[in-house]
This record gives structure tokens, C-alpha cells and sequence, in this order.
């Protein structure tokens, strides 16, 4: 399924991630990152822990209504693989991001932003993995 | 700190993952398939967004505490063990399986599409899974105090 070459639209996209992130930090002084904010909205201890976590998930959650509204258009979603493919990655992806400690915006964002060496050998190592194994599945098993 | 306003940050950001496209699994594999379709968008979002938190960051934390905080909670950590690098491939094998990071997939939720619940309800299952394991085997689970997560 082939997607269309969207650099500046992208890059804004990139200027409001990483303007929500500095905003973050600003008033509250935590890193915008979805594994960290996703867990500890439901495992941090006490509620002054998880209310902001809950709060900026309500928000990241409505982004698509928002779009609409906005837009006048419903957000593209496009997903290319079967059903089993979902559960599995998706606890692939679970387990790796708690082990981990991050993701794509709490390492690979907020992290190497920080130039912290951490983030920065997080984020070579998933990019890396995540380019062998679509590589595999399209063009080994696919192909 | 006004939970209004944290609703609001969270908003802008689901916003950004949303118009950059890193909610659509199709252009996210994309991305990573340079012997096929290949769509380098996204490494216009990982740009733009590191292009206002490099100096963003540099700048912020310049103060001696967050606006609405006692101190800023930045990860403090610095080796770099088997659990941080094997976390990191076991989700870069999801993400490539999938197409979904947990930040693509939490906005892409909003709209109720069936396969994003299914995504989300396994990466749940998944972080849960590794929690316990952490457990049995003895190690800490998963620290919530930010000086050590991230």
C-alpha cells in the first residue's frame, strides 16, 4: 500500500510534538512520553501521580475529534496488516516499551533531545529493529 | 497545575502525531521499508519535533523549576543494561509486526476503529505481562518515580 510524500505536513506535525513536549517540561516538568504517561496513569502511586497523566491522555485521545472539527475530515488511519498482527505486535510492543522504560517519543523525542546516551541507544536500536523486521516481513515471508 | 491545561498539551501533542502521520500504521511501515513503498515523511516529524526540543529543553530547564512544579523530573539513569537495549528491540519487532508505536496508536484510539482497540488492548496485556515477570524474576519492576523512568 503505498502513502504519499507529506514532508511539510509531517513537519508540523513533528513542531506541535515537540512543542507539547516543551510545554510539558515548562509547567510541569515531566517528559512527554506515551509509555511512561500510559503506565503511570494506571500504576503510579496516588492520584496527584496519575490525575495529569489521566488529563493528558483525555487530550491525546480527543486529538482525532478535534482534527474533524478542524479539518472537516476524519484522520487517515490505513493499517496494512491482519488482525493477529495487531495482538502480537501489540504485546511485542508492551513488554519491549516497559522493559525499555520509553518509546518513539519518550526516547526517541524527549530523550535524545536531551542528548542522554540511554534515548540515544534506545532509539538506534528500535529504528534499526523495526527496519529488519519489516524488511523480513514484506520481502522475505511476504515476498 | 490546572488540569485543564495538561488536557490541553496533550491535546496539541495527539495533534501533532495525528497531522504528522505517525498514527497511520501504513505510512509508519512505510517509513521503514526502503526496499519497497518507501514514505520518508516521518523523519520529518522525528525532525521537527527534536528541531523545538533540542533548544526548548536547553532553555526550560534553565530555570531552576517547572512553572507549576517543585523540580524538574528528568531521568537521571545512565548505564546502559540488557533491559533497556532488549526492550528496545522487542518493540522495534512490534513495531515493525504492527505498524503501531504506543504514541501513534493512543490518538489513533480516539476514533474507535476496531484495530486500534485490538492494538492497544494487547500493548496493555504486554506491559502488564513484562511487569510481572519483572516481578517473579526478582527485578524491580518498572519504576514510576521519573528520576529513573523514561
Amino acid at each position: 500500500m503505498e502513502t504519499e510524500f507529506t514532508p511539510l505536513i509531517s513537519l508540523a506535525g513533528g513542531l506541535m510534538i515537540g512543542t507539547a513536549a516543551v510545554l510539558l517540561m515548562a509547567l510541569k516538568g515531566r517528559i512527554a512520553g506515551a509509555t511512561g504517561i500510559l503506565t503511570g496513569a494506571v500504576f503510579a502511586d496516588g492520584w496527584a501521580e496519575r490525575s495529569w497523566r489521566i488529563a493528558f491522555l483525555a487530550g491525546v485521545l480527543s486529538a482525532p475529534i478535534v482534527y474533524l472539527l478542524l479539518f472537516g475530515e476524519a484522520v487517515a488511519i490505513q493499517v496494512p496488516v491482519p488482525l493477529i498482527a495487531l495482538v502480537l505486535g501489540g504485546i511485542i510492543v508492551g513488554m519491549g516499551v516497559n522493559w525499555a522504560n520509553g518509546c518513539t517519543s519518550g526516547h526517541g523525542v524527549c530523550g535524545m533531545a536531551r542528548f542522554s546516551l540511554r534515548s540515544i541507544v534506545a532509539t538506534m536500536t528500535f529504528m534499526v529493529v523495526t527496519i529488519a523486521t519489516v524488511f523480513v516481513v514484506r520481502h522475505v515471508i511476504g515476498g | 497545575m490546572p488540569l485543564i491545561i495538561v488536557y490541553l498539551i496533550g491535546l496539541l501533542f495527539g495533534l501533532g502525531i495525528v497531522v504528522g502521520g505517525m498514527a497511520n500504521p501504513a505510512k509508519v511501515l512505510n517509513f521503514f521499508d526502503f526496499a519497497g513503498t518507501w514514505d520518508p515523511s516521518l523523519i520529518f516529524v522525528m525532525g521537527g519535533a527534536l528541531a523545538v526540543t533540542v533548544p526548548g529543553y536547553a532553555l526550560v530547564t534553565r530555570r531552576s523549576a517547572p512553572l507549576f512544579d517543585a523540580r524538574f523530573q528528568i531521568p537521571t539513569k545512565r548505564d546502559l543494561d540488557v533491559r533497556l537495549i532488549g526492550g528496545s528491540a522487542l518493540f522495534g519487532l512490534g513495531w515493525g509486526i504492527a505498524g503501531f508505536c504506543p504514541g501513534g496508536a493512543l490518538p489513533a484510539l480516539g476514533t474507535g476503529r476496531v484495530e486500534v482497540v485490538v492494538f492497544v488492548a494487547a500493548m496493555i496485556c504486554g506491559i502488564i505481562l513484562a511487569r510481572t515477570i519483572s516481578k517473579i524474576s526478582g527485578a524491580r519492576p518498572t519504576p514510576m518515580n521519573p528520576k529513573e523512568a523514561a
